[in-house]
C-alpha cells in the first residue's frame, strides 16, 4: 500500500522543478487516482465517498446561508424565512442545507454500520476507525447546533434539553452549562456562540477526515472477505475504477436527497419549528431529530437511581457511553476473522443490533410520562440493555464459541469462487 | 467449546443486575416528588429541564400563556375532555409531486383572508409585491400597486407617521403591538398567518407516516386548518365546562379555542367567473380556499420548487444510467 512505487513522472521541466519543491501533484495521483483499492469493494463501501460529497455540500450551502442569516434572537427566525422567500435560489439551498443534514446522517449511519458488520475497525485500522467515531461526535454537536439556529421553539427548547445534559455532571456541571448557554438560560448569547461553533466546526471535521483518509491510505481498505490484500492482483487502481463506482453510487444517493429536497422539505422537520422561539411556553412536547432519537431513547430509559448515582446523572452515563463506547469497539471484538460474512454466530446478534437500535430510534420519539405509553421506558431498557450487551458481551465472548467458516485464501480467490453466504 | 460457561456466567450477571434494578424502578412513580427522580415524567426530561423550564413558566401562568397552541387551556379542561375526533386529509390542488396550486383559489382564499381573518390575524413575512409574484395569486403589477394604495402603513419617517401603502410593504398589522392584540382578543393572541400552515399539522400515526414520504404528504396544516373551521359547536358536550371567553371546537387541542367561529356561510361575496361560474358560499368552500392561502403564505415557492424538482430528476436518473454504463464499462475486463 503505502510503500507501492510512485508512477508519477513529471511531464516536462517545470512540473519537475514543481515537483522537487512541492510534490503536490505526485501525492494526489498517488492517493486520489494510483492508490490500489481492494478490487471485491461491494456498495456500501461508496458511503464513504458519498459522506466526503456531503461533508462539501453542507459547508458550501452552509457558508452562502451564513451569508444572510441573521444570529440575533430576534431576527435570527424570521431572517431563514427570508433566506427562502427572498434570496435568488435561498429555497433550495436552505433545504439542500436542512434536509442534506438528514441525508448525511443517513450516510454516516450505514457507513458505521458497514463498518461494524465488516469489522473495519479491527487491526491495523483502530486509529481509522477511532477518527471516524471522532468524526461521528463531531458531526451530533455541529448538527445540533445547526438544528438552533433557526431559532424556532424545537430549537430553542431543544438547546434547553441537550445543554441541561451538562448540568448532571458532578462538580462541574452547573458552570459548563453556563458556559454553554453564556448565561443561565439559552437566549441571544447562546445563538451567538452556537452560530460560531457551527460555523467552525464543519472545518474541524474536515480536518478530521483528512486525517481518517490518510489513516485508511496506511493499511488500505478492509474488504467485504476482510482479508488482507495479498499481492497487486488484489486491487485495482482507485482511478478510474473506484472513482467512477462511487460516482455512480453518488448519483444514485442524490436522487431520495433530491425527492426531499424538492418535494418535501419540510417532511423531516417538526412543525413547531415553524413557530418563532418562545421561552414562556414549552411546546407540547419536545423531540429531537430522528438521528439523535437512539441515544436519546437511552437518556431518556435511564430513570432509576444506582447505588448513590441518581437517575439523572445515571442517564447522562449511559448516553454518554452509547456514543464512546464506539470508541473501544477495535478491542472489545476478540474475534480473529474480520468479516461477518464467515461468522455464523455473529449475523444474528449483528441483525438484531441493528433493529433494536432502529427500535431504540423510534422509541425515542414516543411521548411518555402519560398512562398511555407506560412501555416506552420498560421497553427503552430492554433496547439499552441489548445496546450495550451487543458491545460488551456478545463482541468480546462470542468468538470463544465461535467456529467462524473458513476463510478465502486471498480476495481474488473469493472473486474467483464466491463464497457462499 | 470449554469457555461456553464464561458467556453464560456474564449474561447471568447482566440478568442479576438488571433484576437488582428493579425495585429501583417500581419506586419510581411513588417518588415523582422527589426532586431527585424528576427526569421520569414528561418528554422533556433530559436532566434538569423540568427544574430549568420551570422558572419561566411559572412566570406565565395567567390566562393568556394558552394564547398561541392552547396547551394551557388543554391542561385546565382535561378533567372531562372528549377526545379529538380524527381528521380527514382533504384532496388539495397543491398536494402531491404534480400538485399546484390554483390560481383561482389562491384569490378566493385572499379574499377571505383580507375581509375577515385579517381583521386580528398578522402576517407580517407577507408583501404585497408577493401577490403578483408566479406560483401565487398571480394579480397584474397594476393591481397590487392599487391595492397597497388603498391600505395606510405606520411609517415612522413618512410627514405624519402615516403614508399609503406600496407593493413592498408588508401586509399591516391590524394590532400597533403584541399587547394591544391580546387586550382586544381576550388575553390570545391570534396567531401570525405567515409560517402558520406549516406550524400546525395532523396526527399520522405508523404506517401512514412512512407513506408520506412517498406520497409526499405535506399537507397536514391546511388539512388542521379546515377541519378546525368545520369544527366548532354551539355549546359544549354535556360533562364538559368551557373557560368564559373561548368556544368549543372539536379540534382544537383542549376544545376551548379563543378565536370565536370567523366563518359564516355567505360572509363573503365570490364574483362569478368569466363564464358565470360560481363558487359555493359556505364555511366550507371558505375554509378550504382560506387554508390554501395559508399554504401559499407558508410555502410561496411551492410551484417553482417542484418545477425544478422534475428538472433536477430527469438530469439525476439520465446521469445514473449513465454512470451505470460507464462503471460496468470500466470494470468489464476486472473479475470482482
Amino acid at each position: 500500500m503505502a510503500e507501492h512505487e510512485s508512477s508519477y513522472t513529471p511531464s516536462n521541466a517545470f512540473m519537475k522543478w514543481v515537483d522537487d519543491r512541492l510534490p503536490i501533484v505526485r501525492f494526489s495521483k498517488e492517493h486520489l487516482m494510483d492508490y490500489p483499492t481492494p478490487k471485491n469493494l461491494n456498495y456500501w463501501w461508496t458511503f464513504g465517498g458519498i459522506l466526503a460529497m456531503m461533508l462539501g455540500i453542507q459547508i458550501l450551502t452552509g457558508i452562502v446561508l451564513a451569508m444572510h442569516y441573521t444570529p440575533q434572537q430576534d431576527l435570527a427566525f424570521d431572517s431563514v424565512e427570508l433566506i427562502k422567500r427572498d434570496v435568488n435560489f435561498g429555497r433550495f439551498i436552505q433545504s439542500v442545507h436542512e434536509t442534506g443534514a438528514t441525508m448525511f446522517f443517513f450516510a454516516v449511519y450505514v457507513h458505521i454500520f458497514r463498518g461494524l458488520y465488516f469489522g473495519s475497525y479491527k487491526a491495523p485500522r483502530e486509529i481509522l476507525w477511532m477518527l471516524g467515531v471522532l468524526i461521528f461526535l463531531l458531526m451530533m454537536a455541529t448538527a445540533f447546533m445547526g438544528y438552533v439556529l433557526p431559532w424556532g421553539q424545537m430549537s430553542f427548547w431543544a438547546a434547553t434539553v441537550i445543554t441541561n445534559i451538562f448540568a448532571a455532571i458532578p462538580v462541574i456541571g452547573d458552570p459548563l452549562l453556563s458556559l454553554l448557554r453564556g448565561g443561565f438560560a439559552v437566549g441571544n448569547p447562546t445563538l451567538n456562540r452556537f452560530f460560531s461553533l457551527h460555523y467552525l466546526l464543519p472545518f474541524v471535521i474536515a480536518a478530521v477526515v483528512v486525517l481518517h483518509i490518510w489513516a485508511l491510505h496506511v493499511p488500505g481498505n478492509n474488504n467485504p472477505v476482510g482479508v488482507e490484500v495479498k499481492s497487486s492482483r488484489d486491487t485495482v487502481p482507485f482511478h478510474p475504477y473506484y472513482t467512477m463506482k462511487d460516482l455512480f453510487g453518488i448519483v444514485v444517493f442524490l436522487i431520495p436527497f433530491a425527492w426531499l429536497v424538492f418535494f418535501e422539505p419540510d417532511i423531516i422537520g417538526n412543525p413547531s419549528n415553524y413557530i418563532m422561539a418562545n421561552p414562556l411556553q414549552t411546546p407540547p412536547e419536545i423531540v429531537p431529530e430522528w438521528y439523535f432519537l437512539p441515544f436519546y431513547a437511552i437518556l431518556r430509559s435511564i430513570d432509576f437511581n444506582l447505588l448513590f448515582i441518581n437517575s439523572k446523572l445515571l442517564g447522562v452515563i449511559f448516553f454518554g457511553a452509547a456514543i464512546l463506547i464506539l470508541f473501544f469497539v477495535p478491542w472489545l471484538d476478540r474475534s480473529k476473522v474480520r468479516s461477518g460474512t464467515f461468522r455464523p454466530l455473529f449475523k444474528p446478534f449483528y441483525w438484531l443490533f441493528v433493529i433494536n437500535f432502529l427500535m431504540l430510534m423510534w422509541l425515542g420519539s414516543q411521548p411518555v410520562g402519560d398512562a398511555a405509553h407506560w412501555w416506552v421506558p420498560i421497553v427503552g431498557k430492554i433496547g439499552v440493555f441489548y445496546y450495550f450487551f451487543y458491545f460488551l458481551i456478545v463482541l468480546p465472548f462470542l468468538p470463544r464459541i465461535e467456529v467462524p467458516r473458513p476463510l478465502p485464501a486471498s480476495i481474488s480467490e473469493s472473486v474467483l469462487r464466491p463464497a457462499r453466504t | 467449546m470449554i469457555q461456553r460457561p464464561n458467556i453464560l456466567a456474564a449474561v447471568l450477571a447482566t440478568v442479576v443486575l438488571t433484576a437488582g434494578m428493579a425495585p429501583a424502578l417500581a419506586q419510581t412513580p411513588a417518588a415523582t416528588a422527589a426532586p431527585a427522580s424528576t427526569s421520569a415524567a414528561s418528554p422533556q426530561n433530559a436532566p434538569g429541564t423540568a427544574a430549568s423550564a420551570a422558572a419561566p413558566t411559572g412566570g406565565a401562568t395567567n390566562p393568556s400563556s394558552s394564547a398561541n397552541n392552547g396547551s394551557g387551556a388543554a391542561q385546565a379542561a382535561a378533567a372531562v375532555s372528549p377526545p379529538v375526533p380524527e381528521i380527514e386529509t382533504q384532496p388539495w390542488s397543491f398536494a402531491g409531486i404534480f400538485g399546484r396550486y390554483d390560481k383561482n383559489q389562491l384569490r378566493r382564499g385572499f379574499q377571505v383572508f383580507r375581509q375577515v381573518c385579517s381583521n386580528c390575524h398578522s402576517a407580517h413575512l407577507f408583501f404585497f409585491r408577493n401577490l403578483q409574484e408566479p406560483g401565487g395569486p398571480e394579480y397584474s403589477a397594476d393591481q397590487v400597486k392599487a391595492l397597497a394604495a388603498t391600505y395606510t402603513i405606520a411609517d415612522p419617517s413618512a410627514p405624519g407617521g402615516k403614508r399609503p401603502g406600496v407593493p413592498s410593504d408588508a401586509w399591516p398589522n391590524p394590532f400597533p403591538s403584541e399587547q394591544a392584540a391580546r387586550d382586544a382578543n381576550g388575553g390570545a393572541v391570534p396567531p401570525d398567518w405567515s409560517e402558520l400552515a406549516k406550524a400546525r399539522t395532523i396526527e399520522r400515526p405508523f404506517p401512514l407516516w412512512l407513506f408520506d414520504f412517498f406520497t409526499t404528504y405535506q399537507e397536514g396544516g391546511p388539512d388542521y386548518v379546515h377541519a378546525l373551521m368545520n369544527g366548532y359547536h354551539d355549546k359544549p358536550p354535556a360533562g364538559f365546562t368551557l373557560p368564559a371567553g373561548k368556544y368549543y371546537n372539536d379540534y382544537f387541542p383542549g376544545h376551548a379555542i379563543s378565536m370565536p367561529p370567523p366563518l359564516t356561510d355567505g360572509i363573503v361575496k365570490y364574483a362569478p367567473g368569466a363564464d358565470g361560474s360560481t363558487v359555493p358560499e359556505t364555511v366550507d368552500q371558505y375554509s378550504r380556499d382560506a387554508a390554501a392561502f395559508m399554504m401559499w403564505l407558508g410555502d410561496p415557492t411551492l410551484d417553482g420548487r417542484k418545477e425544478a424538482g422534475f428538472r433536477v430528476f430527469v438530469f439525476l436518473i439520465l446521469f445514473a444510467v449513465i454512470m451505470w454504463m460507464v462503471k460496468r464499462r470500466i470494470w468489464a475486463n476486472v473479475e470482482h
